[in-house]
């Protein structure tokens, strides 16, 4: 991969990494009575090392021009294999966690191993190791196949990548050291966001650059989606991170906001991170492997245009329905249900588009697991997305807020649509992307469907009755006007839900290890298959071999 | 059609479209977010509010490490049955110095923001210590090692400086003291105790809170800041009990 790159290339890669371990060599200066040192450390020997790979193939033979022909694919090949080492940790950790809740001796009597440090580390290891290296391959490859442009340079691809796995690294690390801000789904500290911010802002103007370098006049719909996602991400992440951290050498901040304003920025970053980071992506991935592995174009491109910018508004301002009955003034309150429900108008387009897309191709949904993956990610997507606008109602909210419904519909969403979009997604460009006929095995990934679908299903119908069971609970009277049930007594209700939550998540991880196993060996499988002739950066013939959306 | 006509030309622009996004997502948390910081009746007034001691922050510091908030939620909602389990609904005034807040979103324990003084002091360490040897069929991790190790206080001053900073009326001299008044909150025979009160008013409460005088343990802090919820003002039960009396 090294040898791939220019001269030049090498030079500024090893430049790079070597501000990077000047800036951990500070961090460990400052931070040396803090665990901030060890984060430094961190930084410093992973930088280390790649200057150390980078070097061994410092005079290896420069590549030849030919390369410019091709697209380039090694970061959306890493990206690949990353994302799915993260989800193997992810989902066993989630499976871990779900377990201690069986049974909470599984702490090993550790620090590090119990619930409220792991279960950062299994969202985010799922969140945004997973997705959000499944995001970045999968963006690399469709930008340049819709704009028929390679990437401008070979350095800001790698850059943006494997800082993105620093980031990962370092929160999912410091969360076990204890190194939290506490906002769910924005928990590592303020050098951390720092950082990410670095990452995030050469990532869309590696998009922007290599847009302005495309063939074609349009830009296609996935590309609307994931520039939203970069764009919004970054609003999301600056705005709710503000703080003011304890000195330059502790990793301890506090946040710029207090109470209710602080509990407002949270739930509008956080409600958008699921629109923008788990759903706008994925938009953005469903829009292209989908019309591609069904062979058929997008249903209606007038649909995609109202999805599309009904989602970036309305998504917006729903993040208050976090917050019903809380001491959030009642007119935020109201407005955010008001767009919750609004915005299953926009959701229902983006399902209906995919079904519609498909249909005439069910053959092939039958006969293709990995076409099935991305069915049942839009039926799951139109189920979540209506079981949301649902409970952002206040009167049910009143109910679900607090229990566990609320995880059941998170995990519909983020197994049924997120991870089932990134499974059909992944088997369908990895024999594309490494040049194979076909994946090592379509009978694990058949098996890995049913195991993925299994362990959803088991999944949310038991949290579903664990959290209506325990709304209920709580707010049952006696004929005397007291309250029925302690709270020890839900406990007890709650404890067979939980055995079954973590026997769905247990399969699902099954699913998941067959899928990275399946990877795995289709890219050690020996010869590759013939190039596809649309499958080059050239203009050969306008919209041949792509999904086009223009009219 | 000319809807779709433009949105045809917008589509050929990158810019277009990344001004497009940023406009049409700005706008909800315009709306939302901003009306918060002005207008005055979002957050109640609470004249004789305490602040959070050293101690206590230290507390709070380790009930975001441990990731507490990720199972016990510190929001009482404006419903009957939260009333009548965990008291008065919450208001806002109520977390006005909670940098971050910890309203949480998920109870798996119960709600905890009227937890303070309700149980006492070894309770909660022998609940922190096992929680099943209270409460047998509990679900929450033990925190045993809270008992043994030694609280770090030689930067709380630090700490507190970040807090005036985003907004939290620390003075100089409760800056200065830090340390010593950390130390003298878990020891109330100690000199400086008289200091604590000085500063932080009346309603303080001095004691060993893990049952060891002379230790300042991570338990001492985390006791203390889970005595301390719900008690900085009281404007929440007043508020009940004057609309009472109006009636």
């Amino acid at each position: 991969m090294i040898a791939q790159l220019t001269l030049i290339e090498r030079q500024h890669a090893i430049m790079i990494s070597a501000a990077i371990a000047l800036l951990g060599g500070l961090m460990i200066l400052a931070g040396r009575d803090d665990l901030m040192g060890v984060h430094g450390a961190l930084i410093s020997v992973a930088s280390i090392i790649m200057i150390f790979r980078i070097g061994g193939s410092y005079y290896a033979p420069p590549p030849s021009e030919d390369r410019l022909r091709h697209y380039y694919d090694d970061p959306s090949k890493v990206g690949i294999v990353l994302s799915m080492m993260w989800v193997v940790v992810g989902l066993a950790v989630g499976d871990w966690v779900a377990w201690q809740l069986v049974n909470p001796d599984l702490t090993f009597g550790a620090g590090w191993s119990s619930f409220g440090r792991l279960r950062p580390v299994h969202t985010t290891s799922v969140i945004f190791g997973f997705g959000g290296n499944a995001l970045i391959a999968t963006s690399f490859y469709v930008l340049q196949r819709t704009s028929r442009a390679r990437l401008p340079d070979q350095v800001t691809p790698w850059f943006v990548l494997f800082g993105y796995n620093l980031f990962c690294l370092l929160a999912v690390t410091g969360y076990m050291m204890g190194i939290t801000q506490s906002k769910e789904y924005a928990e590592p500290e303020w050098y951390t966001d720092l950082w990410l911010v670095v990452v995030w802002v050469t990532y869309f103007i590696l998009y922007l650059r290599t847009l302005a370098r495309r063939k074609e006049p349009h830009i296609y719909v996935s590309n609307w989606y994931y520039m939203a996602f970069i764009l919004v991400v970054a609003m999301l992440h600056i705005v709710n991170n503000l703080a003011v951290p304890v000195s330059l050498g502790h990793a301890k901040s506090y946040s710029a906001f207090s109470g209710v304003q602080d509990a407002m920025t949270q739930w509008w970053y956080g409600h958008n991170a699921v629109a923008f980071f788990l759903t706008a992506g994925f938009l953005g991935m469903m829009y292209y492997f989908l019309p591609m592995r069904a062979g058929r174009p997008i249903y209606s491109y007038r649909m995609s245009i109202i999805s599309f910018w009904g989602i970036t508004f309305f998504y917006m301002w729903a993040g208050s329905h976090h917050l019903h009955f809380t001491a959030l003034p009642q007119w935020v309150q109201t407005l955010g249900m008001t767009f919750s429900l609004m915005l299953l108008i926009p959701s229902w387009a983006s399902a209906g588009n995919v079904l519609l897309t498909l249909n005439g191709a069910w053959d092939k949904v039958r006969d293709d697991a990995t076409l099935r993956f991305m069915m049942v990610a839009g039926v799951f997507y139109g189920l979540t997305t209506f079981e949301g606008s649902f409970m952002a109602i206040r009167s049910v909210n009143s109910l679900s807020h607090y229990t566990d419904w609320t995880i059941g519909h998170v995990h519909a969403g983020a197994l049924g649509w997120v991870a089932m979009i990134t499974f059909g997604s992944i088997y369908a460009c990895v024999p594309w992307l490494w040049k194979r006929e076909r994946m090592y095995s379509p009978k694990l990934i058949e098996a890995h469907f049913w195991l993925a679908l299994a362990g959803t299903v088991i999944y949310v119908f038991a949290m579903w009755n664990s959290g209506i069971v325990q709304g209920l609970m709580w707010r049952t009277y006696n004929e005397s006007g007291t309250l029925a049930y302690s709270f020890v007594d839900t406990l007890v209700a709650m404890h067979p839900y939980y055995i079954a939550r973590a026997v769905g998540g247990l399969l699902f991880l099954i699913g998941g290890c067959l899928g990275a196993y399946n990877v795995w060996k289709t890219i050690k499988l020996p010869g590759t298959a013939a190039e596809h002739a649309g499958d080059l950066p050239q203009p050969v013939v306008l919209g041949a071999g792509i999904p086009q959306a223009a009219e | 059609m000319s809807l779709f006509g433009f949105h045809y030309r917008l589509e050929s622009k990158a810019i277009g479209l990344t001004l497009g996004i940023i406009a049409a997502a700005s706008i909800g948390g315009m709306v939302e977010i901003a009306p918060l910081f002005t207008i005055h009746q979002t957050v109640e007034d609470a004249p004789g509010m305490r602040l959070y001691t050293p101690l206590e922050l230290a507390g709070r510091n380790i009930y975001i490490r441990e990731g507490c908030y990720a199972c016990h939620s510190q929001m009482i909602r404006t419903l009957r049955d939260e009333v009548d389990r965990y008291g008065p609904y919450s208001l806002a005034v109520e977390s006005k110095y909670d940098h971050p807040m910890l309203w949480g979103s998920k109870r798996t324990g119960p709600d905890l923001a009227r937890i303070g003084e309700k149980y006492s002091d070894q309770w909660h360490v022998a609940h922190l210590n096992n929680p099943r040897d209270v409460v047998p069929v509990s679900v929450m991790p033990a925190y045993g090692w809270l008992l043994t190790t030694e609280l770090r206080t030689d930067d709380l001053d630090l700490h507190l400086r970040a807090q005036r900073k985003v907004g939290v009326p620390y003075t100089d001299n409760m800056i200065a003291n830090a340390a010593s008044d950390a130390y003298a909150q878990s020891n109330p025979d100690a000199p400086q105790a008289d200091g604590v009160i000085k500063r932080y008013g009346k309603a303080t409460t001095l004691r060993a809170f893990d049952g060891q005088p002379t230790r300042l343990t991570e338990m001492d802090a985390l006791v203390a800041y889970l005595q301390v919820l719900g008690h900085l003002t009281d404007a929440a039960r007043k508020s009940i009990a004057e609309v009472e009396a109006g009636q």
